[in-house]
């Protein structure tokens, strides 16, 4: 049933502190406080089905503040309005943070990709989404922003539950912050990038299970690896027992991975759902998370 | 509240709810038919048309988010009037439209792809019908049909229909 329009507020945003504002505001007594709208590839889905709540809506799409990729010499800062196709366009995105470039060219459609941004994405926290596992694997922070001021943390800390963030009312996501690396020199390691999506068919689908990696090692043992996975938990879950398990010195041998393989199977909590299995979204990740470890013993190899 | 948008290169104004979706302004005040609603959540490309130069699904895009915006639908794709498309022409030609309600989507999103890569890949002409269901002809008919508005023929892999995306590996 569709959304009966009269019951539903909406405005446009003109600048950042109006926003906030406007935002601040004592909820109303009938429609409740503002609810920011972006790109709408969510919103508007719930709108047409009747499953979005009437009320006050305030639309983000017109602030330049949440808009534009800046790189400076020790991170890229993605504003929050940033689409999936800006995203892929962005030739260093896609040259130092293949994941997130990635996933940006599997959530949805081009047409989804124009509209949907990486700030909605993140807000929306559905366990589901295509970016958050990437956002994980790079160590993005965010920075929250409201009237009282701003505050930086560190993604990992923010989705605290099924739809439940760090995000207070009246707080929107400004921009994410992802982390470079130092440019490449004699002591560089190799790195692996890896991301794969499980859905059931190549475009367009939201997936069962997703599984985003980036690893430095040198062909002894991993130096770093950070593991994240999408679909297999209330959030999107970052695994650091796993990763505890991929760490240290040694080969990564059969019997290790299938050590790996057992605690990243306790460490995700897959349900039945409409997309999936809980018993086959835990057989993929850890196929996922075997042929991780098959791209690490292949690329990772002293130089 | 007061919508003023350009529509095919004419201008309009109507009286809407800014919650409204472009797909209704379109098809009720401006009585802009040739869009169609397939599944009115994002997932069948059916009401697909540019909005200042991009593709974007009409059924998510709400009315206070396309002021004073340049939209394209298939109404304005035949330019001058009368005069087909290359696109149009080659879903003529070979096949390509059958019931039709996908059509305009597709047609639009070919727009799409063709604007941004004039010269196409096998690969890349996939990826921008990616988006757009059609229940009729099974897909290859509307894929040669946009090979064949291409001027040159579209060259490099192209993958096969249902094979999973090739694994991601890793960088040096």
């Amino acid at each position: 049933m569709r959304a009966y329009l009269p019951d539903f507020t909406a405005e446009r945003a003109d600048s950042l502190p109006a926003a906030l504002a406007r935002l601040a505001e004592a909820p109303h007594p009938r429609l409740g406080p503002w609810q920011p709208l972006a790109g709408g590839t969510d919103l508007m889905v719930l709108l047409a089905a009747g499953k979005l709540p009437p009320g006050r809506y305030l639309d983000l799409w017109g602030l330049a503040e949440l808009r534009g990729i800046e790189v400076t010499a020790d991170y890229v800062d993605l504003g929050a309005l940033t689409t999936y196709s800006q995203v892929r366009e962005h030739p260093l995105l896609a040259a130092e943070f293949p994941l997130l470039a990635q996933a940006a060219a599997e959530s949805g459609a081009i047409a989804i990709q124009n509209r949907g941004t990486l700030g909605g994405n993140i807000a929306n926290a559905s366990p589901a989404a295509d970016s958050p596992p990437a956002l994980l694997a790079y160590g993005a922070e965010l920075e929250l922003v409201a009237t009282a001021g701003a505050r930086w943390l560190p993604y990992s800390d923010f989705h605290t539950g099924y739809k439940k963030t760090l995000l207070q009312p009246g707080e929107l996501i400004r921009r994410v912050r992802l982390p470079r690396l130092p440019p490449p020199g004699p002591d560089t390691l190799p790195a692996v990038h890896f991301y794969r999506k499980v859905g059931t068919r190549r475009a367009q689908a939201i997936s069962k299970v997703c599984l985003a990696a980036f690893v430095l090692g040198d062909g002894q043992e991993l130096r770093l690896c950070r593991l994240a996975l999408g679909s297999i938990a209330p959030l999107p879950l970052r695994c650091l027992r796993t990763e505890a398990e991929l760490l240290g010195p040694g080969a990564l041998t059969p019997a290790r991975v299938a050590a790996a393989q057992a605690v990243l199977a306790d460490e995700i909590k897959p349900i039945d759902d409409i997309r999936s299995s809980a018993s086959y979204r835990r057989r993929v990740a850890q196929n996922l998370l075997a042929q991780l470890i098959g791209v690490c013993n292949l690329s990772l190899r002293p130089r | 509240m007061k919508l003023c948008l350009t529509v095919n290169g004419t201008e309009h104004t109507c009286e809407v709810h800014p919650l409204a979706r472009l797909l209704d302004v379109l098809r009720e005040p401006l009585a802009l038919t040739g869009t169609k609603e397939g599944c009115g959540e994002g997932e069948c490309g059916a009401c697909s048309v540019l909005l200042d130069g991009r593709l974007i699904n009409s059924c998510l895009v709400p009315a206070l988010q396309v002021q004073g915006a340049q939209v394209l639908t298939i109404e304005g794709v035949a330019a001058p009037p009368g005069h087909l498309d290359a696109i149009q022409q080659a879903f003529i030609d070979h096949g390509g439209a059958q019931c039709g309600i996908c059509t305009p989507g597709m047609i639009l999103a070919a727009k799409a792809l063709l604007a941004k890569h004039p010269q196409p890949t096998l690969a890349q002409i996939r990826e921008g019908l990616a988006g757009n269901l059609c229940r009729c002809t099974g897909y290859i008919k509307i894929f040669e049909s946009v090979v064949h508005a291409c001027k040159q023929p579209p060259t490099g892999a192209d993958a096969t229909p249902g094979e999973p995306a090739a694994p991601s590996g890793a960088t040096p």
